[in-house]
């Protein structure tokens, strides 16, 4: 006769079991078209870079690996830390940061709004939050350079309000970037967000003012917690793709200045350096693949609340 | 939910099996974007009932690694001169013989002996340009025909400069500028050419492909760009001049050309016994506004085109144009170096 | 249970933060749609009102066939998406940890990882081997790559839409008997509508702006529209270009407003 615990163990095996099934479409499609073909990139990187941009077959080398950290002076051969590659990494870095930061201040009262709309209208506004974005980004971004640029209209509204007289030069400089990347990935922080606040329990936000607290204590220690997977969803989903951002880098930044993604694919391109760009690009993913495995072990434990 | 899985399902299906096979009379061009004339294409079709399609890149690096890889279908692309050896050389073209087709002899002289492919074994001239000043003379009236103007800017411009963000052709002109040759492998020079560049950098406003909408509108008051663009920018706004760097000045041709695995090598003949047609020719070079290496295909073009200073180079700055070349791997990798240190 | 004189809900700001987000968000987009009309080829200085910009985006083949690739491309890759993200998401959260679930969570992310030009090469080299083999060089090769980086874009607001629902209408219609197929059907299910809806939304329009893996992995006469915009960067764009986009802007707001009523009847 089996005993509790051995019932237990085999209904926790079977639910195991399943919950792999489950995840298998997901995994098999990445797999063949995300993460396999990374093996070609992997082996890429050991590889002696050809003449011509790609590899020769059968060579193998260290450089590439070397090159991501290293370098030789252009024309002392004095070995040195690459620190064009590490300024590069640094800006983006920054530039991500904040991106991330200025997303979640717009796009938490964004998506506050919509999930204290009527029931019957928020679909409605979650369209109305995504349809800019289904047009196309390089037109996006041409439209944005119309209105960051110098007789562009935010200039011409500051300087009608009198709050300026002479244009401000943002288009062509970081901050160009900051708000093109704010801009395109607004709706990844939002929808997130919303999905996680749609179901947000106000009972418990009656109870906190029930109890004294101020509209401030219910947002910090009520709202916010209960929304957290949104928060962190949002989050991951704006900075890591912005760190490897290259469109927005080259058209608005006025192509000054290099991001990551530009360095990158600058390898595959006239730089003809493709086991370079290949250990640029699996060391940033090692980075950060890393990082998010300590913090589903850690921090995303199922936060099952009872009624 | 479910009607959205079986349109979905049926959507896939459809696409999947509309993966085209060679169908007959096809040709597949594979070229850079808005550089082909849809009206001389559509010509093309009628007169030899082909049907044609028109792929784009935006980099000649992007096009050798999608024929290097295989499997991509096409017939013709269209190389720039200093690659068309990488191509040779990998063994991705057909040599078609184009000195031996008919229309062959319109082909300019100038252009039948080039030093990346002598005698014309392998390519047909697409399209030719240089690249060079662009001016609002509004801003600025001294000598245009230097590249001081946005190495050494007077101080007018600095601020208002646009280059263009190609490796090759910022590096050649600044090489001839301090006095070198491309490709040269001077690390004195090179230095020099870095700290140069380095140093006017934070001069320039940008580096950057929108030329023809910003040059005419004022947000740049010079541009070392290319010339067809520049063109364009003077028929929008005549204070715009052009000038030849007299120190030296790359030239660039982009060159049809077969490839070796393609499945319409007929048709393709056909394509480039056609475009050296001094009418089609001229009806490539109206559409994106550069010159094309044809004889006699000025007669055809645009009015506004056959005196441009822009396409017709004048006699003392002749020599200062030199095509880009192809330079050994060990150079590129140092160019390349120079070049993400300028950009960091 | 006392009626409040003031409104629990409200956050002082957020709402006046959240009009002025949409009116950033549809700045750009006014922009876009008013210079669709500019008379002057220009795409940032204006010249007059002209509707001649549609008439040539209805005569350029090139363009339509590229726009409506894009759409398509995108349904497919969103649906495939979302169906199997809403699986993988079910399957990894709301347990205890098991092994392989740290692993699980980062490789359905791991798209997201990577900068899109390596996938893109990866792919290249990976496809175009099959595609030698094989012969076949249809839209399924596209498809498959952008379902790929879409899935983690579904992934994460479905997750987090499962991680803030509580299981307990799950274990009261367990109480009544149901089947945990039925029990999902028609508890779990609509309970994440909000999520499946954002992982959707999500999903197509990062397909739709895709533009480097599309360059690397298409075929002849594969264009989208992104990539053919990518080709004309280098020489002049257009307000045709524009046209196009107003175009497919008014057809999604008219599907969008169509499916709003439709639902609002089923309700």
């Amino acid at each position: 006769m089996a005993n509790a615990a051995e019932i237990a163990d085999s209904a926790r095996t079977r639910d195991i079991r399943s919950r792999w099934l489950l995840s298998l479409p997901a995994l098999l499609i990445i797999f063949v078209a995300a993460v396999g073909p990374l093996f070609v990139m992997l082996a890429y990187s050991f590889m002696v870079k050809g003449d011509y941009g790609d590899v020769k077959p059968g060579q193998f080398s260290l450089d590439g690996w070397f090159s991501v950290f290293m370098q030789r002076d252009i024309f002392d051969d004095t070995l040195s830390l690459a620190d064009a590659h590490l300024s590069i990494i640094w800006r983006s870095i920054r530039l991500s940061l904040m991106t991330t930061a200025l997303t979640l201040a717009l796009g938490f009262p964004t998506a506050y709004f919509i999930s204290t709309r009527p029931r019957a209208s928020r679909e409605m506004w979650v369209f109305l939050v995504t349809i800019p974005f289904w047009t196309n980004l390089l037109i996006r971004t041409f439209a944005m350079q119309q209105v960051i640029r110098n007789e562009g209209v935010l200039n011409g509204a500051l300087m009608w309000l009198g709050v300026i007289d002479q244009p401000l030069q943002i288009m062509f400089t970081d901050t160009a970037i900051l708000f093109g990347m704010v801009y395109v990935y607004l709706p990844l922080m939002v929808l997130p967000l919303y999905a996680s606040m749609e179901k947000l329990d106000f009972r418990l936000v009656e109870a906190g003012y029930d109890l004294y607290a101020g509209r401030f204590q219910v947002l910090w220690r009520i709202i916010i917690p209960l929304v957290r997977p949104g928060i962190v969803a949002g989050s991951i989903l704006v900075f890591i793709p912005s760190l490897g951002a290259y469109v927005i880098p080259r058209v608005l930044g006025g192509g000054k200045n290099m991001m990551l993604g530009n360095l990158i694919e600058m390898q595959f391109g006239a730089g003809r350096n493709w086991p370079l760009g290949a250990a640029l690009s699996i060391t940033l993913m090692i980075v950060v693949m890393a990082a998010l495995m300590v913090y589903v072990r850690n921090v995303a434990r199922s936060d099952v609340r009872h009624g | 939910m479910r009607w959205k899985t079986t349109a979905a399902s049926a959507a896939i299906a459809t696409m999947a099996f509309a993966g085209a096979a060679a169908a007959e009379g096809a040709l597949n061009i594979y070229n850079w974007g808005d550089y082909t004339s849809p009206e001389m294409i559509k010509k093309f079709e009628e007169t030899y009932k082909v049907k044609v399609t028109i792929t784009d890149y935006d980099s000649n690096d992007t096009a050798l690694a999608k024929v290097r890889a295989g499997g991509h279908g096409f017939d013709i692309v269209v190389p720039s001169a200093n690659y068309v050896p990488i191509w040779v050389k990998e063994g991705l073209l057909l040599e078609a013989r184009p000195d031996q087709m008919e229309n062959f002899k319109n082909v300019d002289e100038r252009w039948v002996d080039v030093p990346w492919d002598p005698g014309r074994h392998y390519t047909v001239p697409w399209q030719w340009g240089v690249s060079g000043i662009g001016v609002n003379t509004k801003v600025y009236g001294g000598d245009i025909n230097t590249s001081a103007i946005w190495l050494d800017p007077p101080a007018e411009l600095v601020g208002k400069i646009n280059v263009e963000p190609e490796m090759n052709d910022v590096l050649f002109a600044t090489i001839r500028y301090l006095g070198g040759k491309w490709c040269t492998d001077d690390k004195e020079l090179l230095k020099k050419v870095r700290d140069k560049l380095v140093e006017a950098k934070p001069k320039w406003l940008a580096m950057d492909y929108s030329v023809t909408e910003k040059l005419p509108a004022g947000d740049y008051a010079a541009v070392y760009y290319w010339n067809g663009a520049i063109f364009r920018s003077r028929l929008k706004n005549p204070d715009i001049k052009f000038g030849y760097p007299k120190e030296g000045y790359p030239i660039f041709m982009d060159s049809v050309a077969i490839l070796k695995d393609a499945k319409n090598v007929e048709n393709a003949k056909l394509f480039m016994n056609f475009i050296m047609a001094p009418e089609n020719a001229a009806m490539i070079s109206a559409f994106a506004k550069y010159a094309n290496g044809i004889k006699g295909s000025v007669d055809h073009m645009p009015a506004e085109m056959k005196d441009a200073p822009e396409l017709n180079v004048p006699a003392e700055f002749k020599d200062a144009g030199e095509f880009l070349a192809s330079c050994s791997p060990d150079i590129v990798a140092l160019y390349s170096r120079i070049w993400t240190d300028i950009n960091k | 249970m006392a009626k409040r004189y003031f409104d629990i809900r409200s956050q002082p700001g957020f709402v006046t933060i959240a009009m002025v987000t949409f009116f950033l968000l549809y700045l750009p987009i006014a922009v876009l749609v008013a210079y669709a009309f500019n008379a002057s080829e220009s795409m940032t200085s204006w010249g007059g009102f002209s509707v001649r910009w549609f008439g040539d985006a209805w005569q350029n083949q090139a363009v339509q066939d590229a726009a409506w690739r894009s759409f398509i491309i995108a349904g497919c890759a969103a649906t495939i998406a979302t169906i199997t993200a809403t699986m993988a998401a079910i399957a990894t959260t709301r347990t205890r940890p098991y092994p392989g679930l740290g692993f699980k969570y980062a490789f359905i992310n791991q798209p997201l990882m990577v900068p899109e030009i390596v996938t893109a090469v990866a792919l290249l080299i990976v496809f175009s081997r099959i595609k030698v083999w094989t012969g076949y060089s249809g839209l399924g090769y596209l498809v498959l790559a952008h379902t790929a980086f879409c899935i983690p874009f579904a992934y994460l607001p479905i997750r987090a839409r499962l991680e803030s629902m509580d299981t307990t209408l799950e274990a009261a219609a367990a109480d009544l008997y149901a089947t945990p197929w039925a029990a999902f059907r028609r508890v779990t299910l609509p309970l994440l509508r909000p999520g499946i809806i954002a992982g959707f939304m999500l999903a197509f329009v990062i397909s739709l702006d895709d533009v480097v893996i599309t360059e690397f992995v298409k075929s002849g006469g594969q264009d989208t529209l992104p990539t053919y915009m990518l080709g004309q960067l280098r020489r002049e764009a257009t307000p045709e270009v524009n046209a196009i986009a107003t175009a497919f802007l008014a057809l999604s707001v008219l599907l969008v407003t169509v499916f709003y009523f439709i639902n609002r009847k089923k309700d």
